[in-house]
């Protein structure tokens, strides 16, 4: 093709300028709604540089032009070919109060996957300590030292403490807490990337640390301690965990796809958001645990009664509950398009 | 695993990007590691002040630093620079979306938190066999974000009128012939011969010899120019002709006026 370049660019740089322009103001404004007139301007600029750049393509001694009308071309391309909805301004109370849940329900199969197998767990946990008394030392890692001993004992020696053993120290002990199980979390999500088998290992290998101090504790006469001890945070840090094996299920699941004709990459599409949502609520979820565990479930009897330490625990859960599922009847008319 | 993202838009147009490799993706992130420390460092720093106040609350704001800093730091400048950390700025790399659409914040969330899964049993290797084995060169996180990272070329525009200037060009007298030739000429094959003449000097003399011989054999068959205007005349001289037609248009030699992207950029600006 035998085109006049200078003037061809005389010509068509108003559109380009143009073109730059509106999608100039569509990046720095994502939440921006063009009137119809103005989408209709977008379309044709588009259309128009798409044809220009058809036009320059293959006129040799202009590569820095045709490089720039490609750039232009793929910016206008991926704004009006892209048919997910635009970033609205984030509302961290709204996303918090009502997207994580209703994200939370609409994948409850892959939860009750994810508990299963933790409970599956706590059995086998339980059962190991029961039969074998050495598989505690055997199996709980060296952060759980403390448990290795006689619970009648530790609870004695707890109980009998006169001062604050923690002072001083809780704010580095919740802050420890928040990233060491913020991290478990992430990793259970993302080992959903190995088809979902290094996430239930690792709801599994959970389930079982926690089936073995537990039960040790039972079996010593020590439940109300127990109780006491784990609600208050467990009842928060626990379905935090799952809540991140309910993500690495998902994950493990759009990789599988089985019953879901979409390819693998429409499945991740559509997977993305939700995990991010979730991925963010379990954060928050476990800062008020690590807290919760850190300035409350450290002190016990008599600084603290163990009553008032469970019916803590035990409304913690109830709001939970109520939380994750007080939104049901209204999620068929907004999520019809949810995945289980 | 392919070198190049071709994406072809409805209306017919096609565009390619250059994906980025494990080694420069390697360096990428080694020089986002030592950003990473460094920032940890100094709001370690930062935090200690706040042990002058409360010890516990400085060693909690430090370890929370630390891990907000290595969690987040791709997070955060990847959405604030449009897929673009400090070392993929230095490698001149860029994140996008694996069917050029808009790149959204949690593609972005995902690839950064399921690097993970990457680094597993250890140095990325499961993230580095996933990214040769990828046709589109992604490691596990971008496979699930849907994300491709892409390398972003420089083209620096060599000085034309310096390289070509002070030299009679025989194949100009036919305008005719000139303008075919700039039709049929593709952008490769233009580059290609701008790219022997920058780098001539580089070039072993046999080697020289050949290259210029070779493209001046393909050019002549693309257009043919009267024996008189070629008459012993050298390869490489042919070549820089060549050059010297495709590159500068009409009317630029003699008067050295605006080429037309020089034109074009100053209108920009």
């Amino acid at each position: 093709m035998i085109i006049d370049l200078p003037r061809f660019i005389t010509t068509e740089r108003p559109s380009w300028t143009e073109l730059e322009v509106v999608l100039d103001r569509l990046q720095a404004e994502p939440g921006r709604e063009l009137t119809l007139d103005d989408a209709k301007r977008f379309h044709f600029l588009y259309q128009k540089v798409s044809a220009d750049l058809g036009r320059i393509a293959t006129f040799a001694s202009e590569p820095e032009l045709r490089r720039y009308l490609e750039a232009l071309t793929a910016r206008a391309y991926a704004e009006i070919h892209e048919t997910r909805e635009r970033g609205r301004r984030f509302r961290p109370l709204h996303w918090f109060l009502t997207d994580f849940p209703r994200v939370f329900r609409r994948h409850l199969g892959a939860f009750h996957i994810s508990s299963i197998i933790m409970a599956v767990g706590v059995l086998f946990g339980a059962l190991a300590v029961t039969l074998d008394e050495e598989a505690k030392e055997a199996v709980l890692p060296p952060m759980f030292a403390n448990h290795l001993g006689d619970p009648a004992k530790r609870v004695a020696m707890e109980e009998k403490a006169t001062k604050d053993r923690g002072a001083g120290q809780h704010s580095t002990f919740a802050s420890q807490l928040m990233v060491n199980n913020i991290g478990v979390s992430i990793k259970a999500v993302a080992l959903g990337l190995t088809f979902g088998v290094g996430t239930m290992i690792l709801l599994f290998y959970n389930g079982i640390i926690l089936g073995l101090v537990g039960i040790d504790y039972i079996l010593a006469g020590q439940s109300v301690f127990l109780a006491g001890w784990l609600l208050p945070h467990g009842v928060i840090e626990i379905p935090a965990i799952l809540i991140g094996g309910q993500g690495g299920l998902m994950i493990g699941q759009a990789l599988i796809g089985r019953g879901d004709r979409a390819p693998l990459a429409a499945r991740f599409r559509a997977l993305g958001p939700d995990l991010a949502t979730l991925i963010g609520g379990i954060a928050v979820m476990l800062v008020w645990a690590g807290f919760v565990e850190s300035f409350l479930s450290q002190y016990h009897a008599p600084v603290i009664p163990y009553s008032v330490k469970i019916a803590f625990g035990l409304v913690e859960l109830a709001v939970l509950v109520w939380f994750l599922g007080s939104g049901r009847k209204n999620d068929g008319a907004k999520t019809g398009e949810g995945r289980a | 695993m392919n070198s190049e993202l071709r994406i072809r838009t409805p209306e017919g147009i096609a565009f390619s990007y250059q994906l980025a490799g494990p080694v420069t993706r390697c360096m990428a992130w080694g020089c986002d590691l030592l950003v990473i420390i460094g920032l940890s460092i100094g709001l370690g720093q930062l935090a200690a002040v706040f042990g002058l106040i409360n010890a516990d609350l400085a060693l909690a704001l430090s370890t929370l630093a630390y891990f907000v800093v290595s969690i987040g730091y791709g997070i955060a400048t990847e959405w604030a620079w449009r897929g673009q950390t400090v070392g993929k700025r230095i490698m001149r790399l860029r994140v996008m979306d694996a069917q050029g659409l808009r790149l959204q914040f949690h593609q972005i969330l995902m690839r950064n938190l399921l690097r993970f899964a990457d680094l597993l049993p250890g140095c990325y290797l499961i993230g580095g066999v996933a990214m040769v084995l990828s046709r589109r060169a992604q490691r596990l996180g971008d496979l699930a974000a849907n994300t491709v990272v892409v390398h972003i070329p420089k083209h620096a525009e060599p000085d034309l009128d310096q390289l070509l200037a002070g030299k009679f060009n025989s194949l100009r007298q036919f305008p005719h012939l000139d303008a075919r030739l700039r039709q049929r000429a593709t952008p490769e094959e233009a580059r290609l011969a701008l790219q022997s003449l920058v780098r001539r000097d580089e070039l072993e003399p046999e080697a020289r010899v050949r290259l210029f011989a070779e493209l001046a054999e393909h050019f002549k068959t693309l257009v043919v120019f009267p024996p008189e205007a070629i008459e012993a005349m050298p390869d490489e001289q042919y070549v820089r002709n060549v050059v010297d037609l495709l590159f500068r248009p009409r009317g630029a030699a003699e008067k050295k006026p605006e080429r037309a992207t020089e034109a074009f950029a100053a209108a920009r600006h």
